[in-house]
């Protein structure tokens, strides 16, 4: 297995306490990562830091490097928006911008300068059919993202995360407000597109992780507890936290 | 003891509605007092005389005010050419790129800005925006230019403050959104916080015209007062409301009654730019 994203003694930290605790891990390319823990654990850091979505936090410091393809991307004379658009993000609570599903899908291919109508039409109807939403929007395209359920705009959330063809996704709690058949078919998309991409999936549901994930990190209060392939981590935990939390003892 | 308590409570309760009716009583009041006074010459000379009569020669009979509502019109166009686009661009670096240390100390500057008084605005107008038209561009330097430029910077804090309240309304998420997918600080504003904030942006332009229009002082102080409709920007005028400050202290009979007259054009041009406002706001919450 190649490894797509590695991160060596990645620390981050504010004024009142330490985010992230010297934290070593591999990320495999097409594999689904989840990372797991309880709130406050320092799965969503990770996730902004691999984006550097963290930048526009003020105050925080950070130690480490993390190598995406072998470039450390904690440099500072990276160019953010060129890494943004290698990774497709898709945040807990989806919202769409207040434009039309259309609209929302080619914001990001526009940006990168596509402006040839055949070659948008192709990409949102590709992006749809990706993220399991092509059937149920292809007639309303021109409506408003908005009034879409919330299932449905998670997957338009993701769709237009794939739009920017990127190499990695990363989703932070996609599902915590979806009910059940909407969090399968976005589990089923992410089973699909794992040929194609990498994907770091963060989930407070321990058992959505179990499912839906090839590698799973435990996060407890900052700190990297246990990394594994899922199906062992999950019958068969090295530490004492990561089997109490599995058993819902904690978190 | 309960009985004591409720009549006390009966008592504020009168004595709050008196107070809340009172503001709209004296609106009543000010209304039906311009009317009464205004409206007579209307029948006497005749509506289209007065409204788009050209010569205003109160002494003789003549009441045409329709250079100064052009006049009012053009400073008020004017104001938002100079304020709006310097206003909107002050409340997106408040509202997106300032770092809390530059806020907290703009935007108290910005709100002693709204706090100066209008005749020291007019003061400043004379001594060096007039005197610098004058010498760049020609003409007296009392001038629509001039009068623009004072008008722009006085409506600077209302169309600041409504513009940067409702930039700071646009959810986070949408800009979280935008920048996951690779869209520059300058594109996610441009493309996604201006546009969700519209109606709001909107709103602050047109309650800043509704400063322009009815703002007398600082107009008197470098319009020139001229009573034509000026044919360059570089030209004199005289708006509805320097008409009014400008001649009621020495008009009587029929003259004062033309003064009134203005009034009631100058009411209808705020009420209706309210309104217009209002309806622009109240659709962003329908919303």
């Amino acid at each position: 297995m190649d490894v797509k994203i590695s991160i060596n003694n990645l620390s981050v930290e504010s004024q009142e306490a330490k985010i992230l605790k010297n934290v070593n891990l591999s990320i495999y390319k097409n594999s689904i990562l989840g990372l797991m823990g309880p709130a406050g654990s320092g799965k969503t850091t990770l996730i902004s830091v691999i984006n550097r979505m963290i930048d526009f936090e003020e105050g925080l410091k950070i130690s480490g490097e993390v190598l995406i393809d072998g470039e450390n991307i904690l440099d500072n004379e990276l160019n953010t928006v060129a890494l943004r658009r290698k990774i497709g993000t898709v945040f807990a609570v989806p919202i769409p911008l207040p434009r039309s599903i259309y609209e929302n899908i080619v914001y990001g291919p526009k940006l990168k300068g596509i402006t040839k109508r055949t070659v948008l039409n192709n990409i949102v109807e590709d992006c749809l059919r990706k993220a399991f939403l092509w059937d149920e929007v292809k007639d309303r395209l021109h409506t408003s993202a908005l009034k879409l359920s919330g299932g449905q705009q998670q997957r338009l959330c993701l769709a237009r995360a794939l739009a920017l063809q990127p190499e990695i996704i990363l989703l932070d709690e996609p599902c915590s407000g979806l009910d059940p058949i909407s969090t399968a078919k976005i589990e089923e998309a992410l089973n699909e597109l794992k040929k194609d991409y990498t994907i770091v999936l963060v989930s407070n549901n321990t058992k959505q992780i179990a499912r839906a994930t090839d590698y799973t990190a435990f996060f407890y209060l900052g700190e990297l507890i246990e990394f594994d392939v899922t199906e062992k981590l999950f019958t068969n935990p090295k530490k004492k936290e990561t089997e109490d939390y599995i058993q819902g003892k904690f978190g | 003891m309960i009985e004591q308590i409720k009549q006390r409570e009966e008592k504020i309760r009168w004595i709050l509605t008196f107070c809340a009716l009172s503001s709209l009583l004296f609106l009543f009041l000010i209304f039906a007092f311009i009317l009464i006074e205004g409206l007579p010459l209307f029948y006497k000379v005749g509506f289209s005389n007065i409204i788009f009569g050209f010569k205003w020669a109160p002494t003789k009979g003549s009441f045409g005010i329709f250079p100064m509502i052009v006049s009012s019109f053009l400073v008020t166009i004017g104001a938002l050419v100079i304020g709006g686009p310097l206003g909107l661009g002050c409340a997106t670096y408040l509202a997106e790129y300032a770092g809390k240390k530059r806020k907290i100390f703009l935007k108290p500057a910005l709100e002693l800005l709204a706090g100066i008084p209008s005749v020291v605005y007019g003061f400043l107008g004379v001594i060096y925006i007039v005197p610098f038209v004058r010498e760049v561009f020609g003409g007296s330097g009392f001038s629509l230019l001039s009068t623009s430029v004072v008008l722009g910077i006085m409506i600077l804090p209302t169309v600041i403050s409504i513009s940067y309240d409702s930039l700071m309304s646009v959810p986070r998420a949408y800009r979280e959104g935008s920048l996951a997918m690779g869209a520059t600080k300058w594109q996610t504003t441009w493309r996604v916080v201006i546009p969700s904030a519209r109606s709001g942006i909107l709103a602050s332009f047109i309650l800043g015209m509704g400063r322009a229009v009815g703002e007398t002082m600082a107009v008197i102080m470098v319009a020139g007062n001229a009573l034509k409709i000026p044919s360059s920007i570089l030209e004199p005028l005289r708006t509805l409301t320097s008409n009014i400050a400008l001649e009621l202290a020495y008009a009587s009979g029929d003259h004062r009654l033309g003064l009134f007259s203005t009034g009631v054009v100058l009411l209808i041009i705020i009420m209706i730019l309210n309104y217009i406002a209002n309806f622009v706001i109240r659709k962003k919450v329908i919303k």
